[in-house]
């Protein structure tokens, strides 16, 4: 069967962009960057998780900011510290959002940045003697804290510091759960693999060691996989409250280390962020045979969805709550939708984020009229991207681990009315005079996930693409011509 | 419809219910618990522990390095940034500056991973300078490192003569290179040892005699708008002079609807290479220019000063004392009644500033500025936190607070960090807290108003554009100053008498 002219035609621009990388880069990167055939087609398929081009711009992080930045550091009882010289902590520092009720520095450390700030000689004698000064140090400063992670920078790895010694001898010594997490950016490839240590670390320090009693009941469930950014996690939890659901424990965002211990407690997991937590849902699938099921609650129509999948797994009493809920809900997400799509109808989306976005919100954007015509991620593995070829349509342009410089090329040829990204993307955009949104981040907004979410993401999308300042932007050298089209109209 | 977003949504009473729901599956302490730990972080005591702790450090101010070494190189015309190392600190630096300077920040990573640290990381930079020199066609590419490459002790100069020699990249493109640890020293290290590198690689043979003119080298500076400021100064006292890492256009570009990885601006490699044969370099920040003006000094056998960072009437002075001495121009008839008008400013905004308790903390140049600036407004510095500070800054601290009887309350701290000044500022109260962005959670805590100076600068925009150096700056400073003062002034005294129209 012969590809459609519209997979030849972005397979051209496709080669156009990489035509200037030297022949092994070029090599390489044709693996990751295809035209999208929605149907199954194992050729078509782009390569993904594999290491980046040294000297090539990479958008990627690393395994401390996987563990750290993304899983670990919204646990908002425990102290993390960040083991290792002082810059990854100072960079990471609060960067995520993941918003948190409590008293910081008393019950609370989310915005906190805790280091061993390792010195030279730290490097030379070994840090495991400090480490342990520092656990004590933290117990005595920062009583009601629940326990300590040490997120291990490169160098721990790299000098041979035994911190599981370390941590378990404190474990005992404080009667708290001390949790090393061998989270060095050198491993792997990407963020990813940081996400994957941090669920493992979670299954051998926390499960079955930190649990409390709880009175359990037949409708609880876990949101696993949602950081509350910007409050994500708190409106998704007010639907699944909503449905007659019990949630006995938000991972991580928001999260206490009860409630990561009491997790397989639950009847089922409800998993966001497929890429960063799926290890430890298959876990306690294996272990103790909870089930767990993907969930999305960008716009109404993947929230709908997804409520009467969640309510399909439970008795016709949620089933009931989940049928009430959406036919209460709709009148305000069909007005939210009325307001906003007349200004957003037919514009073009370019999505590059991290490993569940770049799908996750693709039915968010067409609730509003808008087409996703090019999608990536940061450190997708194969199972993002089988869930993404059937949503995008034929042709768009699916790209893996893009450089800065093909994401502006494809920008360049396909003239999207809004990319989402990264903040290191964002400003470039600006310059470029192509409305951007952050999409780690929400660009400092949010929620956007749930029902209340949607109001404000169709607001940010909107003031983004519409925003008059757009139109200011002029090339140096144009004042004249400007000026003598304003004369003639 | 008005649309809720987090700053309204989460104080719905539904949100409110939300939360206490929550509450039994975490397993929190209880609120008087919770109350009663958060009275004692206050006290006395608890700052003794705090004070006695040897190994955690907490809300430190300070960043490492390779961020340093990667914003020295980008004062050069079409320079790229590369860091040997792991690809996540790249991509840290990059958002870091971002966030600050709300500009794209093109740096390139060799992006080493398990078997670099097995086998060294050569091959990485080998490939990595090839692809960077053919993608992004630089005209110099600057090496630092990250503290991976450290450990394992990749040696950058054999590195890049392989690399040179193998072909991958022009024999004759400079690629001067800093080692960078990040467990040694700051970010302000990170950039002196950056800025040796290149004036090391770029200098030619000196000449016999100098070419008259000045080099000035900004210093770790958060301010695009203090380069501006400096080379206004110079410009106006009619210097024949060369900013070396001139970075306020490359952290500033317009936007024409272009994006141009390598913005206009940047000092140019041949000015660089020129720099020899200056008759001296005046470096603003002493902190940040150690190891350059060894070089400078010792081996260019050229006079070298460095400071003061100009910031108040009286650092400006000095400097431009300075500039007079090295290079024999007055100050102008322009400075002088910028000089004036700020000083007018300072004596119409006294009563506000005057014998107020200020806390600082940031980086040592900055510090000094600030505290000399404080003095002559005739506020009282009392609690100055450098996590940077080495001891001869702390003794030029000292020096400078004895200097004035206004200086008599204050203390040096260096090597401590926010939460050493949290519990300072709980146990020993101030009216004016000055610091980066990440002192705004001292600000939440103890309720002191807060001035935002220094760097980073995330949650405020622009103000990295105003300089806050030379005359011009301390009237922008002052501005921020007092009228911080005045806006808690009237939220504090709305319902009362004390609510005036004019002050």
């Amino acid at each position: 069967m012969s590809a459609s002219a519209k997979i030849n035609q972005t397979q051209k621009l496709i080669d156009d962009v990489l035509s200037v990388y030297p022949e092994k880069t070029r090599i390489d990167r044709e693996k990751h960057v295809k035209p999208n055939d929605p149907s199954d087609c194992s050729t078509c398929a782009v390569k993904s998780n594999v290491k980046s081009r040294p000297g090539v711009m990479t958008v990627r992080g690393c395994a401390y900011a996987g563990s750290k930045g993304v899983v670990w550091g919204p646990v908002k009882d425990m102290v993390h510290i960040s083991h290792g010289p002082v810059g990854c902590g100072a960079y990471s520092n609060w960067s995520r959002r993941n918003y948190y009720n409590g008293e910081t520095g008393v019950d609370a450390f989310g915005t906190m940045h805790f280091t061993s700030d390792f010195q030279e000689r730290d490097i030379v004698y070994g840090g495991d003697k400090k480490l342990g000064t520092i656990i004590d140090e933290i117990d005595t400063l920062f009583p009601l804290a629940r326990g300590v992670s040490i997120q291990s920078e490169c160098p721990v790895g790299l000098i041979g510091d035994d911190i599981e010694q370390v941590a378990k001898a404190k474990t005992t010594e404080h009667g708290k759960p001390i949790v090393p997490v061998r989270c060095e950016g050198f491993r792997g490839v990407s963020q990813s693999l940081g996400h994957h240590i941090a669920n493992d670390a979670i299954r051998d320090h926390v499960f079955e060691k930190a649990g409390t009693e709880i009175e359990m009941t037949p409708y609880d469930i876990t949101i696993i996989g949602d950081y509350n950014i910007g409050g994500d996690a708190w409106s998704s939890r007010k639907i699944l409250e909503a449905m007659g659901l019990r949630v006995i424990a938000q991972w991580t965002g928001d999260a206490t280390l009860a409630e990561l211990a009491n997790a397989p407690k639950a009847k089922l997991n409800l998993i966001h962020c497929y890429r960063s937590m799926n290890y430890i849902c298959r876990y306690m699938e294996d272990t103790w045979g909870i089930p767990w099921e993907e969930y999305n609650f960008f716009g109404p129509t993947k929230i709908y969805d997804s409520i009467r999948r969640i309510a399909a797994k439970f008795d016709e009493t949620i089933q009931a709550n989940a049928e009430a809920l959406i036919a209460k809900m709709k009148p305000e997400m069909d007005a939210i939708i009325a307001e906003y799509k007349p200004l957003l109808e037919g514009k073009t989306v370019m999505l590059y984020v991290g490993g569940l976005r770049p799908r996750h919100v693709i039915g968010a954007y067409e609730d509003l009229g808008m087409e996703i015509i090019a999608a990536g991620y940061e450190f997708g593995h194969n199972d993002e991207y089988k869930r993404t070829y059937p949503l995008l349509a034929e042709g768009s342009v699916i790209m893996d681990d893009a450089t800065p410089y093909e994401l502006e090329q494809f920008t360049k040829a396909l003239k999207p009315d809004l990319v989402g990204s990264g903040v290191k993307e964002k400003y470039a955009y600006h310059k470029m005079g192509v409305p951007f949104r952050q999409m780690h981040s929400w660009d400092y907004s949010g929620p956007y996930h749930g029902f209340d979410g949607f109001s404000v993401f169709a607001r940010d999308m909107d003031m983004t693409v519409n925003s008059p300042v757009w139109g200011l932007i002029r090339k140096p050298g144009t004042a004249s011509v400007a000026a003598a089209e304003r004369v003639a109209s | 419809m008005p649309t809720n977003d987090h700053n309204t949504l989460f104080g719905q009473p539904e949100y409110v219910e939300q939360f206490e729901r929550k509450k039994e599956f975490e397993n929190g302490s209880s609120a008087e618990e919770v109350a009663r730990v958060s009275e004692w972080t206050k006290t006395e005591e608890y700052r003794e522990l705090n004070f006695a702790r040897e190994g955690i450090v907490i809300n430190p101010c300070k960043a490492c390095q390779p961020l340093g070494a990667v914003l020295a190189a980008l004062g050069f015309e079409k320079t790229l940034p590369f860091v040997q190392g792991s690809q996540g600190c790249t991509a840290y630096f990059r958002s870091h500056l971002s966030r600050h300077f709300k500009e794209p920040i093109a740096t390139v990573s060799s992006s080493m991973t398990e078997d670099a640290a097995v086998f060294g990381g050569l091959s990485n930079m080998i490939e990595g300078l090839e692809n960077a020199n053919a993608m992004y066609k630089p005209e110099m590419i600057a090496v630092s490192t990250t503290c991976m490459a450290e450990v394992i002790g990749d040696d950058l100069s054999a590195y890049i003569k392989t690399a040179k020699d193998k072909g991958v990249v022009p024999d004759d493109m400079p690629i001067p290179f800093a080692h960078t640890p990040s467990f040694v020293g700051s970010h302000l290290t990170g950039y002196d040892m950056m800025m040796r590198g290149i004036l090391t690689d770029l200098a030619g043979a000196k000449a016999d005699s100098t070419d008259g003119t000045l080099n000035v080298i900004p210093g770790f500076d958060g301010y695009s708008g203090n380069l501006r400021e400096i080379k206004h100064i110079l410009g106006s006292m009619d210097v024949d002079y060369r900013i070396l890492g001139d970075y306020s256009d490359v952290v500033d570009a317009p936007a024409t609807g272009d994006y141009d990885m390598y913005p206009a601006g940047g000092t140019t490699l041949e000015d660089a290479r020129q720099a020899i044969d200056a008759e001296g370099t005046i470096a603003l920040q002493r902190w940040s220019s150690q190891k350059t003006g060894e070089l400078i000094s010792k081996e260019w056998g050229q006079e070298f000063v460095a400071g003061p960072y100009p910031i108040g009437v009286t650092a400006t002075d000095e400097l431009i004392g300075e500039i007079t001495t090295l290079t024999g121009k007055p100050i102008s008839d322009e400075l002088e009644l910028e000089r004036g008008r700020a000083v007018d400013s300072m004596v119409d905004s006294h009563p506000y500033v005057h014998g107020k308790r200020v806390a600082l903390v940031g980086d040592p140049d900055v510090l000094l500025g600030l505290i000399g600036f404080l003095l002559e407004l005739g506020a009282r510095p009392v609690h100055i936190v450098a996590t940077n500070g080495e001891k001869k800054f702390k003794k030029a601290a000292e020096a400078l607070l004895a200097s004035s009887p206004f200086g008599a309350d204050g203390t040096v701290w260096t090597k401590k960090d926010m939460w050493h000044l949290r519990s300072l500022m709980f146990t020993e109260p101030v009216d004016l807290l000055l610091g980066p962005s990440n002192a705004k959670f001292l600000w939440a805590d103890t309720g002191t108003t807060f001035v935002r100076v220094g760097f980073p600068l995330f949650d405020r925009h622009h103000l990295h554009k105003r300089p806050i150096i030379g005359y011009r700056g301390a009237e922008n400073l002052l501005t921020d100053i007092v009228n911080t003062v005045l806006d808690e002034m009237d939220r504090t005294s709305k319902n009362t008498a004390s609510f005036d129209l004019i002050r």
